[in-house]
């Protein structure tokens, strides 16, 4: 009877998941947001739907009373958060609103599988950080001036990687985390919004070639202490955020040139230099040479998505847990293995439906500030989606980043919210001027009688840039 | 800066941004490419590994399914039986059968006591079900345990049982393969067990005070010295030495060849026999140590050591059941007794029968190495065939020039028709080989072990076989009459 439940509901998710994704995109192909909220109601209830189904195969497994405790407190907060977040602005973009909570959905149920205390722990954290970001796109709009703290953000940032490097913990390698007080925190998750914050703020104000070097500068400090680190996952993502953003502040196209060039020299010198890089370039070339020790991780990650196959063993049918560090770098190999490969390409679609939608934003902005931090963050979240998800199915070396929002630990998941809400922020400032813009375009309207000629063209200019604008998205 | 430049500019960092968009896009769709790749097609052949655990999960779904062999006979297959208890309530059970016993134990090997050959490499598709997917959906819903597909295999099981007599009561290891394709026909170790009843006689064979080894592979597992069938290697070292042209070589055996460095540097030929002057084709027929160990005396040590790697010495061989590898050792500092040694297969080299096979083959195939294949096809409980794997898939590894094979081969067919192989001579075809006695002392007992490795027919080879007997007489008496039974058979067969 089980085994028939989890069976049925195993190709029930497969569906929803394939809809939601189709959602996904449609969205994003739709020019006014308004007529696609029946698609983001239809995307909410399939998330909610895909909760309930996965937790009770969940729930019917263990049968305790605490899967179905934490579920419903899971369900007020799917219920609760949405309504906060859009009773507050409502101006929000909901497809990134609903994109969170299915992210949030996949990874709380995988880590309740994979060990209840996890998914408890994640769950308290995502509601810590849930209240924690929601004030912060009334703030930023309101109230901080970004622009002006950049200073202050290259010294925080630079501080904080400081102390990793003089005390940080090591682990696989790379010096990644502070511990206070019995609370392990990575500064590199937190520290890469303050520098999309500082480089965006310090390109906006660099007029000229001798500015544009200072902040190079400051940003090869921060990619610097990284490597020193041995973290180099996040330094490959601090480096191609700042690239991509001198690339759209210049729009010269010898900044990536430039750019891939010192990546390609510090990949020679990063894998002579340092052994467990080596490690994980014979890892990923061929793993099956050292299968118990230095293939050990990635060819169980490889067992676990090749069993698996398209359609997954079911929830709680396979062996997620031999494969080392499951829940933070290869939980996408989990999620593969028990809810199918077709559910990881789903979620991988989903993450460059994030992403688009980041860039997206990031085209509606008219402040290059605004711009330019959409368009970092936007990268950092695709690079970090790229090498965890890549790494787990050896397309490319292993790194050991986070997949943002689904994998476990708390540095990530607030990184993620904060990151998400900052998004959100860019998108409601430009919505709320949109409006304000339109309604003094009503107004003008309605002095039409008196002065048609001046209002007509201001209308027709607006449009015309908008419509254009799609062209290029399409 | 005027209105129209800073709009000109923004409408330009927006087609940046659109280009970066297009940039991860075609990334992200790379790596779902891959992902697809990687699950549809790379899976089924990685997932067999001992490593994956996983493949457990599967018995609560699938029947195991069958192993064929090529010629249609079961090798393996999964009875069920249905009890019923006092209360009524029928179990099913399911039961492992071998029908041949031992005779395939080792190639097929077991699935009841952890998993070995066969029943190891092909345990991802054993445990799937290729069959109807509505059918296997709906037994999925019913908690029905789907049939598992069947696998069929290259080694011939008439011909493996013709290998399996022939090698009678010794202790050692006949494998066989065709030289074009690389399909293994035929895999024998000797002595054997019943995979029927392994589970219950493990403890006896593992506590066995004789250790016999039953449970090994010797075909892939086994390491003998190579005696006289190493003369192969030597031979072709020498024709590079010299051009490809063996004219230069003159030898006159006396019986024995005493190097001049030390008095008690001395080889002495098989039986003490006295082969006179010999060319180098005549040398290698005759089996002449002497020859052979003066020629390991002048022979260019760093290139031997070239050749002898390039090989397959020192590496795992291209197959993926359990293997040993094949060892060789020389190098420009061995002194000139290990050289002599060396040179008649009895200094420290050591090879596999697999490895012999594969080398006789290549020379079999114009020099030209076909990777050894076990599997052909995979089959659905229905009938359907899954998949289909070609030997032209597998890859080629040229060993040698056509030239330096043909010589080679011309080489092995003179043992037969004027050398040590005489008891292939009056075969209904042409077969070509080499010879080999090795002597091995252990614990104070000298031992020899018979070689012969060979194919046939010589101008169009169609199987190459390597047999080593344990504890045999000479390669020339005792390994020769089983070898020339397997070609009998397969020949036979062919016709």
């Amino acid at each position: 009877m089980l085994t028939l439940f989890t069976s049925i509901t195993k190709y029930i998710c497969l569906i929803l998941a394939g809809l939601y994704t189709y959602c996904n995109f449609r969205y994003l192909s739709i020019p006014d947001k308004e007529d696609a909220d029946p698609l983001c109601d239809w995307q909410y209830r399939i998330v909610l739907l895909l909760h309930f189904l996965m937790s009770a195969v969940l729930f019917f497994h263990d049968m305790k009373k605490e899967t179905v405790f934490l579920y419903i407190s899971e369900l007020l907060y799917f219920l609760l958060y949405p309504m906060l977040c859009r009773r507050f602005y409502h101006n929000i973009n909901r497809l990134l609103l609903n994109n969170t909570l299915i992210f949030l959905c996949y990874g709380l149920i995988m880590l309740e599988r994979l060990g209840f205390s996890k998914s408890v722990k994640q769950f308290v954290i995502v509601i810590l950080a849930s209240v924690l970001t929601l004030p912060i796109p009334y703030l930023i709009d309101k109230i901080w001036d970004l622009v002006r703290w950049r200073f202050a953000f290259v010294v925080v940032g630079i501080g904080l990687l400081l102390s990793v490097l003089a005390i940080g913990v090591t682990s696989y390698g790379a010096r990644m985390s502070i511990s206070i007080g019995g609370f392990t925190f990575q500064a590199s998750e937190i520290v890469k919004i303050l520098f999309v914050l500082a480089m965006a703020g310090m390109l906006d104000q660099a007029h000229n070639f001798k500015e544009l070097c200072v902040t190079t500068v400051i940003a090869a400090v921060h990619v610097l202490i990284l490597v020193g680190c041995r973290d180099l996952g996040s330094a490959l993502i601090f480096f191609l955020s700042y690239i991509f953003m001198v690339f759209i502040a210049t729009n010269q196209k010898r900044y990536l040139v430039l750019g891939a060039a010192a990546a390609g020299m510090a990949a020679v010198f990063s894998y002579h230099f340092f052994s467990h890089v080596r490690t994980r370039v014979f890892a990923f070339i061929d793993p099956w040479a050292d299968i118990s020790d230095k293939g050990y991780q990635i060819t169980q990650s490889l067992f676990a998505i090749g069993t698996g196959g398209f359609t997954g063993l079911g929830l709680c049918q396979g062996m997620p847990k031999k494969i080392p560090i499951v829940e933070k770098d290869f939980i996408i190999s989990a999620i593969s293995e028990e809810l199918g490969a077709a559910t990881a390409i789903a979620i991988i679609l989903i993450c460059l439906g994030c992403f688009m939608q980041m860039m997206m934003i990031g085209t509606y902005m008219e402040s290059l500030f605004y711009k330019l931090i959409a368009v970092g963050l936007a990268i950092q979240y695709v690079t970090q989606v790229f090498l965890t998800i890549g790494g787990a199915i050896k397309f490319i070396p292993s790194t050991g980043v986070t997949l943002p929002f689904i994998s476990y630990g708390g540095s990530s998941l607030i990184a993620s919210f904060l990151v998400f809400a900052i998004i959100q922020a860019m998108f409601i400032i430009q919505g709320n001027e949109d409006e304000k813009e339109l309604s003094a375009l009503y107004q003008s309207r309605e002095q039409e009688m008196d002065e048609p000629d001046s209002a007509q063209e201001g209308y027709s200019a607006e449009q015309v840039s908008e419509s254009e604008l799609f062209d290029d998205e399409e | 800066m005027n209105c129209s430049t800073m709009k000109n500019n923004k409408r330009k960092s927006n087609h940046e941004i659109v280009a970066c968009i297009y940039f991860f896009s075609a990334l992200f769709f790379a790596m779902i490419a891959y992902m697809v790749y990687f699950v549809g097609f790379r899976a089924a052949d990685l997932m067999g590994n001992p490593y994956n655990a996983r493949t457990e999960v599967f018995n609560d779904q699938f029947i195991r399914g069958n192993i064929l062999s090529s010629d249609g006979q079961i090798l393996a297959k999964t009875e069920i039986t249905e009890n019923k208890d006092q209360d009524g309530n029928a179990t099913t059970i399911e039961k492992r059968v071998y029908p041949f016993g031992e005779v395939f134990a080792q190639a097929v090997g077991y699935s009841t006591k952890g998993k070995t050959g066969i029943e190891s490499l092909t345990n991802f598709y054993l445990m799937k079900s290729s069959a109807n997917p509505v059918a296997r959906v709906a037994n999925e819903l019913t908690e029905t345990k789907s049939p598992g597909d069947n696998v069929t295999i290259s080694l011939d099981a008439g011909l493996q049982q013709t290998a399996y007599e022939a090698l009678g009561d010794h202790a050692g290891a006949v494998i066989a393969m065709d030289p074009m394709t690389g399909y293994i026909l035929c895999m024998v170790s000797k002595p054997s067990f019943d995979p029927n009843t392994i589970v219950d006689a493990w403890d006896a064979i593992v506590n066995d005070p004789n250790q016999n080894g039953e449970l090994l592979n010797r075909c892939t597992q086994g390491l003998y010295a190579p005696g006289s069938t190493f003369k192969i290697f030597m031979t072709l070292a020498y024709l590079r030495e010299h051009g490809d042209d063996p004219s230069g070589f003159q030898f006159h055996c006396t019986g024995a060849y005493q190097d001049p460095s030390d008095d008690k540097y001395i080889v002495h030929c098989f039986d003490g026999e006295v082969h006179g002057q010999e060319d180098l084709s005549e040398a290698f027929a005759n089996s002449c140590n002497a020859a052979f160990s003066e020629m390991g005396t002048t022979i260019d040590r760093t290139e031997l050591r070239k050749l002898c790697d390039s090989m397959y010495f020192n590496e795992d061989l291209p197959i993926a059941l359990t293997k040993s590898r094949s060892r060789f050792t020389v190098d420009a500092t061995t002194d000139t007794w290990t050289m002599m040694q060396t040179a008649i297969g009895q200094g420290n080299t050591m090879m596999s029968p697999l490895h012999s096979v594969l080398i006789t083959a290549a020379i079999a195939n114009g020099g030209i190495s076909m990777e050894p294949q076990l599997l052909m096809q995979i089959t659905s409980s229905d009938g359907e065939i899954v998949r289909t794997f070609n030997w032209q898939d597998g890859n080629r590894k040229t060993l040698m020039n056509q030239e330096e094979a043909s010589v080679l081969a011309s080489y092995m067919r003179k043992v037969v028709t004027d050398g040590t192989a005489s008891r292939l001579r009056d075969a209904s075809y042409e077969a070509a080989g080499k010879t080999g006695s090795a002597e091995v002392t252990k614990d104070g007992i000298t031992k020899t072990n018979a070689w012969f490795t060979g194919f046939a027919p010589y101008s169009s080879p169609r199987i190459a076989v390597c047999v080593v007997v344990e504890d045999g007489e000479t390669g020339g008496r005792t390994a020769v009459p089983i070898a020339k039974k397997v070609m009998d058979y397969w020949i036979q067969k062919g016709q």
